[in-house]
């Protein structure tokens, strides 16, 4: 049994009544928080708006045109689609790993550096990047070839090190989308033990297609749902819950049914 | 028709059906080999007629090399008349012409390329603009030295009367008026260019870079122009070798001076000269065996100019697109 869940911990506190993109209802009745220092992991059949309602958390969704959401999004006390915040302010502090590993094409320092920078954190600038490879599980691997380019790494040390990069600014939160669907099983295996790693000293959301990672690294587990073959189009969270209570007791039996593996 | 396909279902053919084994005819191999010789020899037929071209301009050239000693490359005066044949003004003038209208044009077109690769506009307003943009590529050269004349060169004596010590230089045809419409016939080759290798960039570096909290500007200029910065190069090299080869609209508007009034001058606002215009003007006239050697081995200049700078510039696009197949493993 996982400590109770009081509201002091949560950090982000989620409302999305509607999300759309142009004419396109993607989302609707979304509404969670995330708990501090927990690991969150959305689950649902593709098209169900769990990549969409992640990208909500650190307005990375202003990037698509037309897209518009009703609702609100509190970041510890402050609602970040408030009108004059500012998006570029958001991400400092929510941060986000990708489905693809996209490391830039300079050095592995200078990716790890990139946010660092960016952010006028260059005082102590390689220690800090040092510390970041580390918190990634990286710096033994690459700490002879810091200056080699970020792309002739493999495909689990790119993710790696795209984590490093992530994390090297020292976000708060950090969104992660499908980070292992490109990868094989042995650099999953990785990334999920950096995870449980991680979580110290970050907040995690995790999107994964992967029912198993989230029994195995998640606290929390919030399952979304959209029937496409019953012509559905906008997405909705199903059941949020501890993640024993989602795969061991869920509520709601469409939770129950696809636990069980009865729809994809 | 059903019952042989349900026959043939029932008991499968002992032997393969005769299509599958059939060998090629001796007419269908004839053809093959045939067609494969045919795109053989027309691919050679290019590199034939490059190399042949070179040779041939060589050898006409080569009796006014060998009786001059190759004076024409450090002789500023061309004058038929007294036989001096000195093209060092017109290879400086087509390197500085095109210099700076690859410096205004250049500019200006990876400037549009970034407005148009970079989602600052709706798509359709941005397909409008790029097919726009295109079009000029596709107006006659004539045309551009036409508005040359009566566009560019009054607007510009209109705008130096604020400035008197530089109108009193100012001849009406220069080097300026040249590089100016020069740089706008440059533009769709810069900018087309340019936005192919910056909408090649992969969407998902600029991701990360907004993920870490980058600001669109922060993303173009420390990811995307990097990450596009040899492509763009190579729309810029292949745009100069375009600017250098320009014939019609620079015999218009460069002045064609006398090189003796202003050899090798910086100043843009004197006329000046270049060997393609040199070769427009003087080549129907020239009867001179000695004047023709004189304008083939200018022409030889030019050929081996824009060569090396197209092949180069081709060099560039190709290292480009290579080092992009390392990003989209």
């Amino acid at each position: 049994m996982s400590p109770a869940l009081t509201t002091d911990d949560i950090i982000i506190n989620a409302k999305i009544h509607k999300l759309f993109y142009g004419n396109f209802f993607a989302v609707r009745d979304t509404h969670l928080a995330i708990h501090h220092n927990k690991i969150t992991a959305f689950i649902g059949p593709s098209g169900c708006g769990k990549s969409s309602v992640l990208r909500c958390l650190n307005r990375m969704n202003d990037l698509v045109r037309n897209f518009r959401v009703e609702g609100s999004v509190f970041f510890r006390s402050k609602d970040i689609y408030a009108p004059r915040v500012d998006p570029v302010a958001v991400r400092r502090h929510i941060g986000m790993v990708f489905q693809q590993p996209n490391p830039f094409a300079m050095s592995i320092f200078d990716n790890v550096a990139f946010g660092l920078r960016l952010h006028g954190m260059t005082r102590d600038l390689a220690d800090r990047v040092e510390l970041a490879l580390r918190r990634a599980a990286l710096w033994d691997e690459v700490k002879n070839k810091l200056k080699q380019s970020g792309l002739a790494l493999s495909g689990g040390q790119q993710q790696r090190l795209c984590i490093a990069r992530a994390i090297a600014p020292e976000p708060a939160v950090l969104l992660m989308d499908e980070p292992c669907s490109a990868l094989d099983p042995i650099a999953t295996g990785k990334i999920e033990e950096l995870m449980k790693d991680l979580k110290s000293r970050y907040t995690i959301v995790i999107v994964t297609h992967n029912l198993q990672q989230a029994s195995r690294v998640a606290d929390m587990t919030g399952f979304l749902y959209v029937d496409t073959k019953q012509g559905g189009r906008t997405g909705y969270l199903v059941e949020y819950d501890r993640t024993e209570a989602i795969f061991q007791d869920p509520r709601d039996p469409l939770t129950r049914q696809y636990i069980a593996g009865a729809f994809g | 028709m059903s019952e042989t396909s349900s026959s043939v279902v029932e008991s499968p053919p002992r032997e393969l059906p005769p299509m599958v084994y059939r060998e090629p005819t001796l007419s269908e191999r004839f053809f093959d080999r045939f067609f494969r010789g045919l795109t053989w020899g027309l691919a050679w037929m290019t590199v034939v007629l490059v190399v042949g071209m070179v040779v041939l301009i060589s050898v006409d050239a080569w009796p006014t090399l060998r009786d001059s000693g190759g004076r024409e490359f450090y002789s500023v005066v061309w004058d038929a008349n007294r036989n001096e044949f000195g093209i060092l003004t017109h290879i400086w003038g087509t390197l500085y012409s095109s210099l700076l209208a690859l410096l205004l044009g250049g500019t200006l077109g990876v400037a549009v390329a970034i407005f148009i690769a970079e989602d600052f506009l709706p798509s359709k307003i941005r397909l409008f603009l790029k097919n726009l943009i295109e079009l000029l590529a596709a107006i006659p050269s004539v045309i551009y030295g036409l508005w040359g004349i009566h566009v560019v060169i009054p607007a510009l004596r209109a705008g130096l009367h604020y400035f008197p010590s530089l109108l009193a230089d100012f001849s009406g045809p220069s080097m300026l008026s040249a590089s100016l419409v020069l740089a706008i016939m440059i533009l769709p080759t810069v900018t087309a260019l340019s936005r192919d290798a910056l909408e090649s960039v992969p969407p998902r570096l600029r991701e990360g870079a907004y993920g870490l909290g980058a600001t669109r500007w922060e993303t173009i200029r420390k990811i995307v122009l990097p990450t596009a910065c040899t492509g763009i190069l190579g729309a810029i090299i292949l745009a100069f070798g375009r600017a250098l080869g320009e014939t019609m609209a620079l015999a218009m508007l460069v002045g064609n001076s006398t090189a003796r009034d202003n050899p090798l001058s910086f100043n843009p606002l004197l006329p000046g000269q270049t060997l393609a215009a040199l070769l427009a003007n003087n080549f129907p006239e020239a009867s001179d065996p000695l004047q023709v050697g004189a304008l083939m081995m200018a022409a030889l200049v030019l050929l081996l100019i824009t060569l090396v700078v197209n092949l180069f510039g081709a060099l560039i696009i190709w290292r480009a697109s290579a080092q992009f197949q390392g990003l989209r493993s």
